[in-house]
């Protein structure tokens, strides 16, 4: 059940700035009472980006000249705290379809990649020298390339670091495992078998 | 050469490698919510899938429950579609379903081991990142997406790649007025937030080998905070003796015969470890957080960061937390005023969480102006602690007590805090808005650390409040 080849991500880019950017923040968990991931996209750091009234507050998410904006730039440990994919299903929904930070929280990480969205570390030098191009030129196009794991933009080749299983998956679009983990059925029945409490 | 729990269980449970370098690892024990469940049984549906092995996977409600009044149809019409959604779900794949009318109700992380559901050498998940929690039984257990659950309720497996273990000792003995808790806020504290990247904590030594299984649950349910994927402590007779009679636990001659199998996956003594810390039990101080992760988290002596006093890599993430927070930088952490206490959530609302703060508070009261909240953590507790008059004695004390449920550990309910209230919690995360107000405020600590900042109307030393020498004899 191959899907899509994902071997590069094409888009502009957004900083949301910060360390330990955890999945509260970018869905807080009142906006999770829902039986669908319709529409979460709206919520997408809610709680930074609204105030009380509704009105915006100052953020990057805010500023009309990122809202084409589809590679997300943020900082160390990204995604961190609950294992709720309602946080990579809202960054899918809002139209991020790829990130960049300094290192991603592991749940989050796995996450992200099952729906097809590649996750890339870099240096955080690398990162704020981004940051700068984007600010400077906010329809400036950056490349993820999840096969060659670097990412480009103007004249910049920087090497990036994602994860070999990761990247495989991607690359041969095989992000979603069901179809492989359905195949193996046989040998899961075999597997459980030799567990006394596995049988019926 | 030996080889490690993690190891043990890992290679009983490798279905074949994945085309990536993964593994499908099968996965004895699945526990879903309302939460993070729905759209994977949607999915499901998309496909035409059925679940592998239905009764491998067991049910219960707990994130969305009001605390106050249980009777369906809920005051919070969503909450109330999630709760149907879920009996729905349940009824169409043939899942064992706890629901508020069985009486075994509750956290998720509570009723398993409570049902004997959790055992030893099993693998466990569950659509939620404290599923680390179960490793308290010797049970390798993660915290799982929803495209994951749909994986798991479709082929009882998950892709996976293997972790590396970390082996984390705590020798000698905590001092009296310390507790799990404290260990592993210490602990994450030491190590970092990110610091379990890409590991399992087995954690082990004296301490461990003396606490009980409720101790040994606190301590793995918050090893996602310190970035592992998975948490746990070898079994033992504590172990066995805590799982004996329970309604899912295995039956006569069936026992001893999971006895030894469960005795055969503990980590044998000359395996290797990718890594090892060691920490002294008497330099573990009571310990509480003053920022917005929990590894920002300092001894309840220790003075509020400063930005200029902390490591260069730190400063912008303590500006950033001494802001939200509204601390005095360098100002005693003791003597914060607070708003709200909360003893609950599936870090600490078992039976030994409220059988030992009852018995600070009995006799005291809280403080003028506090809102103070105590929610067991599952209808069995809340039963038990009815027979023992523990509700009783917080009610006396001032609590509201509530029933069952997550509650304000994440304020999916109607617990919440409102505006920049500051709440001493019981709970698992500090994170900005985590208790319902995106501007409230979390101090997370132990529960007798909440009840002494509670009765005392501020941030508190339970040793001074209530005496060291009486905690002593706990």
């Amino acid at each position: 059940m191959a899907l899509k080849s994902i071997k590069r991500v094409k888009g502009r880019g957004v900083q949301v700035p910060g360390d330990a950017i955890d999945t509260d923040r970018i869905i807080p968990a009142r906006f999770m009472k829902c039986v669908t991931f319709d529409g979460l996209g709206d919520y997408l750091f809610h709680d930074v980006r609204k105030n009380d009234d509704g009105s915006d507050r100052e953020h990057p998410l805010n500023e009309p000249r990122f809202r084409q904006a589809s590679v997300l730039l943020s900082g160390s440990n990204f995604g961190c705290g609950s294992s709720r994919e309602h946080a990579p299903q809202a960054l899918y929904r809002y139209g991020f379809r790829g990130i960049i930070a300094e290192s991603f929280a592991e749940i989050f990480f796995g996450n992200c990649t099952t729906l097809g969205i590649p996750c890339l570390g870099l240096p955080k030098a690398a990162i704020q020298a981004l940051a700068c191009a984007i600010d400077r030129d906010p329809d400036l196009e950056i490349t993820l390339d999840v096969e060659l794991a670097e990412v480009r933009y103007l004249d910049q080749v920087s090497p990036a670091t994602i994860r070999d299983s990761a990247r495989t998956a991607l690359v041969s679009g095989r992000w979603d495992p069901i179809g492989d983990l359905l195949e193996g059925l046989d040998q899961v029945h075999a597997v459980a078998s030799k567990l006394p409490y596995m049988a019926t | 050469m030996g080889k490690t729990l993690f190891e043990k269980v890992w290679d009983t449970h490798e279905v074949r490698r994945l085309s990536n370098g993964q593994t499908q690892l099968l996965v004895d024990t699945h526990l879903i919510h309302e939460v993070t469940s729905p759209q994977a049984f949607g999915m499901l549906r998309d496909l035409g899938l059925k679940l592998a092995y239905p009764h491998r996977t067991f049910a219960t409600v707990d994130h969305i429950v009001p605390t106050d009044q249980q009777t369906e149809p809920f005051a919070d019409p969503l909450a109330d579609a999630m709760i149907k959604e879920l009996q729905r779900n349940c009824a169409e794949f043939g899942i064992t379903y706890f629901d508020l009318a069985s009486g075994h109700q509750g956290i998720v992380h509570v009723v398993g081991p409570e049902q004997g559901i959790t055992q030893p050498g099993t693998t466990i998940a569950c659509g939620d990142s404290h599923t680390s929690t179960h490793g308290a039984f010797g049970a390798v257990a993660f915290g799982i997406g929803t495209t994951q659950i749909r994986d798991v309720l479709a082929t009882q497996t998950m892709a996976l790649s293997r972790l590396k273990v970390r082996r984390i000792n705590v020798e000698g003995k905590l001092p009296p007025g310390v507790y799990a808790k404290d260990v592993i806020l210490h602990i994450i504290r030491l190590l970092g937030v990110n610091g379990g990247t890409g590991y399992a904590y087995e954690y082990g030594g004296e301490v461990f080998d003396r606490f009980t299984m409720e101790e040994r649950m606190t301590v793995c349910n918050m090893s996602i905070e310190g970035g592992a994927r998975a948490g746990y402590v070898n079994p033992d007779e504590t172990t066995f003796e805590f799982l004996k009679g329970r309604p899912y636990s295995p039956k006569e001659h069936e026992w001893d015969e999971a006895v030894a199998r469960w005795r055969s996956y503990a980590s044998d003594p000359d395996c290797e470890y990718d890594d090892v810390v060691s920490i002294r039990g008497q330099d573990i101080p009571p310990t509480v957080t003053w920022g917005i992760n929990p590894g920002q988290a300092i001894s309840i002596d220790d003075r509020v960061p400063t930005v200029e006093g902390s490591p260069e890599e730190e400063k912008a993430l303590v500006d950033e937390a001494l802001s939200y927070m509204k601390l005095e930088p360098g100002s005693p952490i003791k003597g914060t005023p607070i708003d709200v206490a909360f003893v609950g959530s599936c870090t600490n609302g078992r039976l030994s969480d409220f059988v030992e703060t009852a018995r600070y508070i009995k006799g005291r009261h809280v403080a003028a102006g506090v809102k103070a909240i105590a929610v067991p953590g599952s209808q069995g507790v809340a039963v038990i602690c009815h027979e023992m008059g523990i509700d009783a004695v917080f009610r006396e004390a001032g609590f509201d007590w509530r029933e069952a449920g997550c509650s304000m550990c994440l304020a999916m309910n109607p617990d919440k805090l409102i505006g920049d209230q500051l709440c001493a919690s019981s709970s698992n995360r500090n994170f900005k808005g985590r208790q319902g107000s995106p501007t409230g405020r979390t101090i997370l600590m132990s529960p007798v650390m909440v009840a002494a900042a509670a009765i005392n109307g501020g941030i508190s030393d339970a040793r001074e409040v209530f005496g060291v020498h009486i905690l002593a004899e706990a």
